[in-house]
């Protein structure tokens, strides 16, 4: 008996019979990509690369027309701006500045939130549209209503407040010392900005199942713990994203400190980076000054929220 | 890895040594058909009807004088302005033939090169002699002339005569006696400010700099040099700035104020006193206080002197590019003579430029009398260099007064920095 021998096959080639497949997937990935990543290349790229150019010249309106020409300066522009204390003073204040909108928006946003979703739809929906209504106010129509409210001599806040017996009240300037003023807009900006962490914290909260939390409750945890073990972490990639966004609305904040502060307050002295470098920078016609503090402003703000981002990975595990 | 973050620095180096930013090529000289559209640039205020009629008057006469033309004219709004004119330098296709600007911009929009050198025009037109010499300097930019003087502006000293009566006031014949009278009001009458002036008022604070002595910066070789850290000029500015204390006009509402912002106080008689243009005449007329003020030229440190005053005012110009050169200056010499200079005057308040007409107005009109007087007495101007337009954007002068005015810093420190910034930008 001849046993036949089973034919042997080679092994089926593999990377053969799927390279042209992978090839033609790759084409078709490139195929999809390409409109965006045209559109990033014209919108993004080319005017940061003209960006970062126009820093290293001295660029002003005579140069940009071409009656002047242009002259290299390296680093100068760069040097000038880190060389100026009130470009350092006014960084440092901007700072401060974003840190209080963004955890005054954050933590009325999560708490509305929160509230939102223990009431009853009677109570949640006129909340949700005042919240709306001030989310859907434009930024200059918004600090105009406040600064009327809080006007010196006919704000509604001072003759309520002089009404209710604090009569040093009345004629009150909130607009004239530093810290009150940066209050003020502050509050503004909270008030505009928290809608966004409300909405978005509430969409979260909605999504955490309620069998897990029912699961924990019978696990014998206690409120507080599962909303630190159970619900904290499951909304934490929303709570991250309504963070950096926050972050990256509130330092570039300009029209509420340009129009509530008059351009940037008493002798400048409430400024932010925006604001000083449109009246530095833009308003004086110095592009190349200004292009370099675009450049700072870009560097700083990527930073920031790199650091935030990767803090969030480590501390959760979450990519 | 490594490598390709070395490729891609090197690349980035080569690209950032090799390419230059984007230039616009310079707008050539345009051309001068006869017929088309005459593109007009003017600025909107805030009560434009009589100034609209009176310009499309002017367009009236000046299309019956020129057939196939039409003139297009564009409001641009004040604030808004260094936006449009950027546009303008940058894309001369989209520039105006003719336009109204601030003559404290002469120098930078001429450093552009967009404006067209008007002197020889000006020189052949039969009106251009009667243009006051030291308001035609006020358009000039390193010896050539950019713009037709179309108004002046030159501010006095508004005073409610209601008040003044009430209270036994005279009339201040000093600046040190104009301190005096508005502590006064402000004592008498706690809800009054003695007088409303700002912090951001730069063309308030002149007078009182050019009057001790001061000056903003002097000429050297070409060169200029900030003197506001001089001691007259310390002294000037300070006098300013004493205005905006607790028991004149307090800082915590008054250290912000803008001139517009100042004259509304006044309008609204909230304040006793105002430094005001003939060309807010109209706003406060409009006000509470109408027919219970009266005007006299700001006096200087001496009794019978007149303090300096700013010599504000607008052009008109025309853009290099323009392809209808010879209809842009006739169209512009048309607006910006005796006859459409009048009716500005009769509209918006606005005071002429040409002598003639100036002493027609003064001898029927009164009001106009204490303008003239200033104007007469000898008028100063702001740095003639494209950097003034940089040094007023950022606000150096105003933070000083500011800060002298809310004791943040000495008047020397305070005045001192700003030289240093004034310097900065002269280069």
């Amino acid at each position: 008996m001849v046993t036949k021998e089973i034919p042997r096959t080679t092994a089926p080639a593999v990377p053969a019979r799927r390279s042209p497949r992978r090839r033609r997937d790759g084409r078709a990935a490139l195929l999809y990509l390409a409109p965006g990543g045209i559109l990033l290349l014209a919108m993004l790229v080319y005017p940061i690369y003209q960006l970062v150019l126009i820093s290293f010249y001295d660029y002003g309106q005579p140069q940009a027309v071409g009656n002047a020409p242009l002259v290299f300066l390296g680093f100068g522009n760069y040097v000038e701006l880190l060389e100026n204390l009130q470009f350092w003073e006014v960084l440092a204040k901007t700072l401060g500045f974003t840190a209080v909108c963004v955890v005054g928006s954050l933590a009325l946003g999560t708490g509305l939130a929160v509230l939102a979703t223990r009431v009853r739809a009677w109570a949640r929906v006129p909340l949700f549209l005042a919240a709306l209504a001030a989310w859907a106010t434009p930024a200059m129509a918004g600090s105009y209503v406040w600064l009327f409210l809080f006007d010196a001599d006919f704000g509604l806040v001072n003759e309520v407040l002089s009404g209710l017996g604090f009569t040093g009240m009345a004629n009150h300037s909130w607009t004239f010392d530093t810290y009150s003023t940066f209050g003020l807009v502050a509050a503004e900006v909270i008030w505009c900005s928290f809608p966004f962490v409300m909405v978005t914290m509430y969409a979260g909260l909605k999504g955490v199942p309620e069998e897990v939390i029912e699961a924990a409750y019978l696990d014998g945890a206690s409120t507080w713990r599962t909303t630190w073990s159970i619900t904290l972490p499951m909304v934490r990639p929303l709570l991250t994203i309504a963070t950096i966004q926050s972050i990256i609305w509130d330092f570039k904040i300009f029209t509420q400190i340009y129009v509530m502060t008059n351009g940037g307050g008493v002798a400048g002295r409430n400024l932010v980076l925006n604001v000083f470098a449109y009246q530095q920078a833009f308003a004086g016609q110095e592009y190349g000054l200004g292009a370099a503090l675009g450049v700072v402003m870009t560097l700083l703000l990527l930073s920031i929220t790199g650091l935030y981002v990767r803090s969030q990975r480590r501390s959760a595990g979450w990519v | 890895m490594r490598t390709r973050v070395l490729i891609a620095g090197l690349a980035a180096v080569g690209l950032v040594a090799a390419c230059a930013p984007a230039q616009n090529t310079p707008a050539a000289g345009g051309g001068d058909e006869k017929t088309g559209t005459v593109r007009v640039w003017l600025f909107d205020e805030a009560n434009r009807a009589p100034k609209e009629a009176a310009v499309k008057e002017a367009i009236a006469e000046f299309k019956a004088a020129h057939s196939g033309v039409e003139v297009d004219v564009q409001w641009i709004p004040v604030e808004g302005r260094a936006d449009k004119f950027s546009g303008a330098f940058n894309d001369p296709a989209s520039a105006p033939d003719v336009a109204e600007f601030g003559n404290t911009d002469v120098s930078s929009y001429a450093a552009t090169g967009a404006l067209a050198d008007l002197t020889g025009d000006l020189s052949s037109w039969k009106e251009g002699a009667d243009i006051l010499p030291a308001v035609l300097e006020t358009a000039k930019s390193g010896g050539k002339t950019y713009g037709l003087p179309w108004f002046t502006g030159i501010r006095a000293l508004y005073y409610r005569t209601d008040l003044f009566a009430e209270l036994g006031l005279k009339p201040p014949t000093t600046l040190a006696e104009l301190t005096e009278t508005a502590k006064t009001i402000r004592a008498k009458k706690p809800e009054l400010y003695g007088i409303s002036v700002g912090g951001k008022y730069t063309y308030a604070m002149l007078p009182f700099l050019w009057a001790h002595g001061g000056e903003i910066a002097k000429q050297d070789g070409g060169k200029w040099k900030s003197t506001m850290d001089s001691e007259q000029a310390k002294a000037g500015v300070t006098a300013y700035a004493n205005l905006l204390k607790a028991d004149i006009c307090p800082p915590e509402q008054c250290a912000n104020l803008t001139g517009t912002q100042s004259i509304t106080a006044f309008a609204g008689g909230k304040a006793g006193m105002s430094i005001g243009g003939d060309f807010n005449r109209k706003a406060v007329e409009a006000g509470q206080v109408k027919g219970k003020y009266a005007i006299i030229p700001l006096p200087g440190t001496e009794a019978g002197k007149i303090a300096p005053a700013f010599a504000g005012g607008n052009l008109l110009g025309v853009f290099n590019a323009t392809k209808r050169k010879s209809l842009a200056v006739e169209f512009t010499e048309l607006l910006g003579g005796a006859k459409y200079q009048e009716k500005m005057y009769v509209a918006m308040g606005n005071l002429p430029t040409l002598g003639s007409v100036q002493q027609k107005l003064a001898a029927s009109d009164p009001s106009v009398k204490p303008f003239v007087d200033t104007l007469t007495a000898g008028t100063k101007f702001v740095p003639a260099t494209a950097a003034w337009s940089k040094i007023d954007a950022q606000n150096v002068l105003p933070t000083a007064i500011q800060q002298i005015a809310t004791g943040g810093k000495d008047p020397a420190a305070a005045l001192t920095a700003a030289a240093a910034e004034m310097n900065k930008a002269f280069g």
